[in-house]
């Protein structure tokens, strides 16, 4: 199918993180965030816990 | 070069979140313990190694990352953990709850707003810290191992001799278990 449900456009942002996606796979999911603003804000979720993540990766967290 | 006394004193400021950190990707007392220690031994049997370019908690928590992928490389497939059964079981409910039949989500999802106001805040990594210690056994360490040991997906999988597909899989639980436990926790108490 053309249209990513949010089901499927979770586990592609997740995928994402961890493996480099297909030409199609990134314009699947760049439609479907461009149409879905809950899915838009999931991302920006995920972008803030891979920064914390990284932060606490190198000094703990906040000081 | 920080003074012994003072490094002494810093150090042990410092050991009950090491002690944290290890815990939370060794999921075992003992372990986390021993790594613990014997990064502390490292810090002071070479303290000129600290040359100060990062702070100290940067450079000890450096030394700690090493000494765990050390242990899980030395022990590997013997402190593997599994989750139950039942905790699978719940991993997929907790995946089918959030998603309506056709696939679209029941709750749509709040911003968080700009990363930079809240990863300034010490309470938002201890809020983090309890999120982390609440994911399975086997969720939380495959996450660790990714995000705090920053190890690619082939090391984790080669390491813990699990296939991509079930790293990935595993990796998407553990995501979408913090994202709810730190919307319900962080960001569901600042919008009261």
């Amino acid at each position: 199918r053309f249209f990513y449900t949010c089901k499927q456009a979770h586990q592609m942002l997740s995928e994402g993180m961890d493996r480099q996606l297909s030409v199609a796979e990134r314009a699947q999911l760049k439609l479907h965030l461009s149409m879905c603003r809950s899915c838009s804000n999931f991302s920006g979720q995920m972008r803030l816990l891979r920064e914390a993540m990284k932060k606490m990766s190198k000094d703990g967290g906040a000081e | 070069m920080t003074a012994l006394p003072e490094l002494h004193r810093q150090l042990d400021e410092m050991r009950p979140a090491l002690l944290r950190f290890a815990l939370l990707q060794l999921r075992n007392h003992t372990h986390a313990e021993d790594v613990v220690q014997e990064t502390l031994l490292a810090v002071l049997e070479k303290p000129d190694n600290f040359s100060g370019k990062s702070s100290l908690r940067t450079y000890v928590i450096g030394i700690l990352k090493f000494k765990i992928i050390d242990l899980l490389r030395l022990s590997g497939r013997e402190i593997q953990l599994t989750d139950s059964e039942d905790s699978e079981q719940s991993e997929a409910d907790l995946i089918d709850s959030l998603f309506r039949a056709d696939g679209h989500t029941h709750q749509d999802a709040n911003a968080w707003g700009s990363p930079h106001g809240t990863l300034e805040q010490k309470d938002f990594f201890r809020t983090l810290e309890i999120c982390l210690e609440k994911l399975p056994a086997q969720t939380g360490r495959v996450f660790m191992m990714r995000e705090w040991l920053e190890l690619s997906t082939e090391e984790i999988c080669k390491e813990l001799d699990i296939t991509t597909s079930n790293l990935w899989v595993l990796l998407y639980r553990a995501r979408l278990r913090l994202r709810e436990c730190l919307d319900l926790n962080w960001f569901g108490n600042l919008a009261k």
